[in-house]
């Protein structure tokens, strides 16, 4: 007996995918750091989320509305051209940006908006960066008939006004939001303090892989639909699985969900990617909290951080509304130190090269979010052998950056 | 916890005088370190019996626009966790008997790092703390290493904190025990005394340390409704906003800064002395 538990111990030791405990911890990170008006929901919401996982109904109501009303499964697309330009690798793109909504956000919303109907919530409320967060909640809180409050900083309100647009014409309350430097950390902040006061009722949908456990791996199953996708689809493409994988790392929910499936795929190697904004050296210059911050606690998890040497949080840079947070989900800090996931920057300018590049190779004009996963593709893949097979997640459509990218490249629009 | 703290002693003495304790919040630096360290000074005299010292974070997330600015404050200001242990230090020199409280986040104290936190807070004459985003769930963080110092670790409980989850919130908790009156964020809506009343009972019955009530607390009136029940009463975004009314238009300090903040002590100290 004695040997068996020794072997099951190992057998954990070696598994990247066990995580979290059940205190909600990735080894050092994760954890459940909020607000004690917070904790009974927390825990309420894990009980919640475990009989949900347990039930099979919850699994085919979910099935059915990926099918049906994102239409999912999204392409594994093999990018010929970019392909044959960088010379390399055999480049796939996991066409996320071809759900409902235009991102891969509206996998997690679906999964969460149907939890909180089974909890009895009445109200929804969650944080937007970008936008495209909030237009999936918005999207979803129209379809079930609930009411919705989105909290977005006020700076973000005025350089991503179409999705403004879309999220009011959903019928979601937009609460622009004018603490601190108005972005998506503040917005979250105010969605905590609106979660605390309302909190019988209330049910946050957090839109990525971080905050307060479950949150994290809640998060991560919603998300982790694209990589089990991406392992069926290569298996039929190629008949093997990929070699490697490349998503963008904001909070890092798209980069979680094809990163999962593969973590224990040993031949399989995996690359972050974080915004380095303006470059990794100028300070506050970037939004690369794994290649330039620090362990610290925020917004209910233990995680990397960007902040200063007395623990204050900065707001970091990025050209990209999205990948603009001074954290990222725990699991990917784990990931980090553990050395199973390599972390990456690629800058502002970098960014813009590869939107470009992708739109004029493949007729395909990426959000700036994954232009960032791209632009490491476009340093990875000259590297490798053609016959190493490389998936990269393209996980938002460009629409809603046109005008950021206009302003960049001096066209008018 | 086997020794009597400053905490402990100061809300034995006031019991014994049958009269609850005035509980102020004020954020260190704010608006700079030298006002500050004035209003601090000046707080035992004009009424305070037990000090919050805010520790000032980038991210108050349980707090709402009266902290959140007097925090933002005190940071524009420079001030820093090594600054404010250094105030409680000088304060202690002159004061050996009014317990201070810091008050704050956990990030802060996690980069100090904790364990040199805890020694530096001990060193500086601090007797409690109050991390409002470190649950029962993560005790062994900073909870049990600040009571192994002789360190009260005060946790609040909230309107959603039921019979099941109080004794997770109770196991650890020293000094005082500090009730949330309402669901929501500092300085928001004024709580419904009776029912805050019944609550406070409710607790009482499932601990003996005495119980503070806090959260939406701004006049004379309200002290002296709530005391009535509880064994303390802490106001904090009414006296901030008293710094911040106080300002010049550049929000530099004026020659009213201090005062203003005294005087309201004063006058929210009232009602307890007169019992």
């Amino acid at each position: 007996m004695a040997t068996t538990k020794k072997k099951t111990a190992e057998k954990k030791l070696n598994t990247y995918r066990g995580g979290p405990d059940d205190r909600g911890h990735f080894g050092l990170y994760g954890g459940r750091f909020v607000a004690e008006t917070l904790m009974p929901l927390i825990l309420d919401l894990e009980r919640a989320y475990n009989e949900a996982k347990a039930d099979p109904e919850f699994h085919a109501a979910m099935a059915y509305l990926h099918k049906h009303y994102s239409g999912r499964p999204s392409p594994l697309y093999h990018a010929e051209r970019l392909t044959n330009e960088l010379g390399g690798a055999k480049i796939y793109f996991k066409r996320d940006e071809l759900n409902h909504t235009g991102s891969h956000k509206i996998n997690n919303c679906l999964g969460q908006i149907l939890l909180a109907r089974r909890m009895g919530k009445t109200r929804i409320i969650a944080e937007t960066g970008a936008g495209q967060h909030g237009v999936a909640v918005a999207t979803v809180c129209a379809k079930f008939d609930m009411p919705c409050e989105i909290y977005m900083g006020a700076t973000d309100v005025e350089r991503q006004a179409p999705n403004v647009a879309r999220m009011k014409l959903l019928g979601a309350k937009l609460n622009p939001v004018t603490s601190g430097a108005m972005t998506l950390k503040d917005a979250m902040n105010e969605a905590l303090r609106d979660w605390v006061t309302n909190v019988r009722d209330t049910y946050y949908i957090i839109g990525t892989a971080a905050g307060p456990h479950p949150y994290p791996a809640m998060v991560r199953d919603f998300q982790s639909i694209i990589g089990n996708e991406v392992r069926e689809q290569m298996m039929e493409a190629e008949g093997r699985l990929p070699d490697t994988l490349v998503a963008c790392i904001g909070g890092g929910s798209n980069a979680i969900g094809l990163f999962h499936p593969f973590l224990d795929d040993e031949g399989v190697k995996i690359y972050g990617v974080e915004a380095g904004g303006h470059g990794i050296d100028v300070p506050n210059g970037h939004a690369a909290s794994m290649t330039g911050g620090s362990p610290g606690v925020l917004h209910g998890n233990r995680t990397y951080l960007l902040q200063n040497e007395d623990g204050q949080i900065l707001e970091g840079h990025s050209i990209s509304a999205g990948l603009d947070y001074p954290g990222v989900g725990p699991e990917h800090s784990w990931l980090k130190d553990s050395g199973r996931v390599t972390y990456v920057p690629a800058t502002d300018k970098e960014a813009l090269a590869a939107l470009q590049l992708c739109t004029r190779m493949e007729g395909i004009i990426p959000a700036l979010e994954p232009a960032h996963a791209l632009a490491w593709v476009t340093k990875l893949a000259p590297t490798l052998p053609k016959d190493n097979l490389l998936v990269m997640n393209l996980c938002g459509r460009g629409d809603k950056d046109l005008f950021t990218v206009a302003k960049h490249l001096g066209l008018k629009i | 916890m086997t020794h009597s703290t400053r905490i402990d002693k100061t809300f034995a003495s006031l019991k014994a005088k049958g009269r609850s304790a005035l509980v102020t919040f004020i954020t260190a630096g704010d608006p700079d370190l030298e006002t500050s360290k004035k209003i601090l000074d000046g707080l035992p005299a004009a009424g305070a019996d037990v000090i919050e010292l805010g520790m000032p974070f980038s991210d108050p997330m349980a707090d709402g626009p009266a902290i959140q600015a007097s925090s933002l404050r005190a940071l524009n200001a420079g001030q820093c966790m090594k600054k404010t242990l250094a105030m409680v230090a000088e304060f202690r020199k002159r004061n050996p008997d009014t317990p201070i409280v810091l008050m704050g986040y956990y990030n802060p104290i996690y980069v100090y790092p904790a364990g040199k936190f805890l020694d530096d807070a001990v060193k500086a004459g601090v007797d409690g703390l109050i991390v409002v985003d470190v649950p029962p769930e993560a005790d062994d963080e900073l909870c049990l290493p600040a009571r192994d110092r002789g360190l009260n670790f005060i946790r609040l409980a909230t309107p959603t904190t039921d019979d099941k989850r109080l004794p997770a919130v109770l196991t650890n908790t020293s000094g005082f025990l500090y009730y949330v009156s309402i669901t929501g964020i500092t300085g928001a809506a004024a709580p419904e005394v009776n029912s805050v009343h019944s609550q406070i009972a409710r607790i009482k019955k499932a601990t003996k340390l005495p119980v503070a009530v806090g959260f939406g607390v701004k006049t004379p009136e309200q002290v002296g409704a709530l005391a009535k029940g509880a064994d303390g009463v802490v106001v904090g975004s009414a006296l901030v906003t008293a710094i911040k009314e106080s300002l010049d238009a550049d929000g530099r300090a004026t020659g009213k800064t201090v005062p203003a903040v005294l005087d309201l002590v004063k006058c929210l100290s009232a009602p307890l002395r007169t019992v």
